[in-house]
């Protein structure tokens, strides 16, 4: 398990093949295809996610795509469209957008949220993504 | 005397469910959730079987944010969700005392193409709205429905003053819990049955049950088009 501390900030594509947890601050793209990523309660993140697993404690402007799960914990917050077979949203967790719980292998589950939805992305105008 | 009533509670669980009260609550077994008590819906499996036909159907939610909802929704239909709260919409209009523009306002509100939405759990948001503000939304929501598309209303029969919107909450396909929040405005009036039917003139009323929670559980369907 990898952790990126508080004082980190990192601006373009994070990928990795470990489980990571975030407490600092990501601009761009995290692409963790088959691996468990963990937002911070205290992270704020402007970012395409890509994972197996997403749990969110702390704030996530973006699209979330995962292959098994997202998990908005109580205080988490997404702006931004979730793809997943299966999304948890605890009471008192902030979202907004819209959620794809297409059923597993009827579509692949790996296109960013606002391609399978074929949607304008609202929470990606005016993001810009450092390299 | 928590033990007695949890004692007599679970005795009459053995009975089967019955009435908490006149409001058509469906008792529940242990005391500590007597407060949020499940209220019955028929409507909504209608609405749920009317849709599971459909492959990654998209649907509309205009209630706030549930997340058990998501859940329920997204494993029971495999679909595509979106929370758009209409009650915020209404509370901001209210509170910056511009009401009137809520006709325009819904006209103009929802981002999805016309034609191409599945479901719409429409809630009870009409009961908040005066006659035109009603009919705009009404208007913009049968204009996003694909045909055969299905539309799940409630409206409140009963005379109701507090200024309180109610969270719908799924326990299952058969079974709803109330949440009500603080309304920047209370509920506009009773609509009759024939009230929403010309709110909803270009859409079919398939279901329509009066329930014991003094709620007219209603399921329209868009005609598809004569070929």
């Amino acid at each position: 398990m990898v952790n990126i501390g508080k004082s980190v900030v990192i601006k373009g594509e994070l990928s990795g093949s470990e489980d990571l947890t975030i407490e600092g601050h990501v601009e761009g793209r995290i692409d963790l295809k088959d691996n468990v990523l963990t937002i911070g309660p205290n992270d704020k993140i402007k970012a395409e996610v890509f994972a197996k697993s997403v749990v969110v404690l702390g704030e996530v402007t973006g699209n979330v795509t995962a292959s098994e799960k997202v998990d908005i914990r109580d205080n988490g917050s997404v702006d931004g469209d979730i793809a997943s077979p299966r999304v948890a949203i605890a009471e008192g967790a902030h979202f907004r957008g819209s959620v794809d719980m297409q059923r597993a292998g009827a579509k692949a589950q790996q296109k960013p949220a606002n391609q399978q939805q074929g949607q304008p992305q609202q929470a990606q105008q005016g993001q810009k993504v450092g390299a | 005397m928590a033990e007695t009533t949890r004692s007599l509670t679970d005795l009459f669980g053995m009975l089967g469910p019955r009435r908490v009260s006149d409001t058509g609550a469906t008792a529940v077994t242990s005391v500590t959730s007597v407060a949020e008590a499940a209220y019955p819906t028929k409507a909504l499996q209608k609405f749920l079987a009317s849709l599971q036909a459909n492959d990654n159907p998209l649907l509309l939610d205009l209630g706030p944010v549930v997340g058990s909802n998501v859940t329920f929704f997204g494993e029971q239909l495999g679909c595509r969700l979106r929370v758009e709260d209409v009650a915020k919409d209404i509370d901001r209009h209210v509170k910056e005392g511009i009401t009137e523009q809520l006709p325009e306002f819904f006209a103009r509100r929802f981002p999805q193409e016309p034609g191409t939405v599945d479901g719409i759990l429409c809630w009870d948001v009409l009961d908040y709205l005066d006659r035109p503000a009603a009919q705009a939304l009404a208007t913009a929501l049968t204009g996003l429905l694909r045909p055969d598309g299905a539309l799940l209303g409630f409206f409140s029969t009963a005379d109701q003053q507090e200024a309180v919107y109610t969270k719908f909450v799924v326990v299952d396909e058969a079974n709803l819990k109330y949440r009500t929040y603080p309304a920047a405005r209370a509920r506009q009036r009773s609509l009759l049955n024939g009230d929403i039917i010309k709110l909803f003139k270009d859409l079919r009323v398939t279901d329509s049950f009066l329930m014991k929670s003094k709620v007219r559980e209603m399921l329209f369907r868009k005609p598809a088009p004569r070929t």
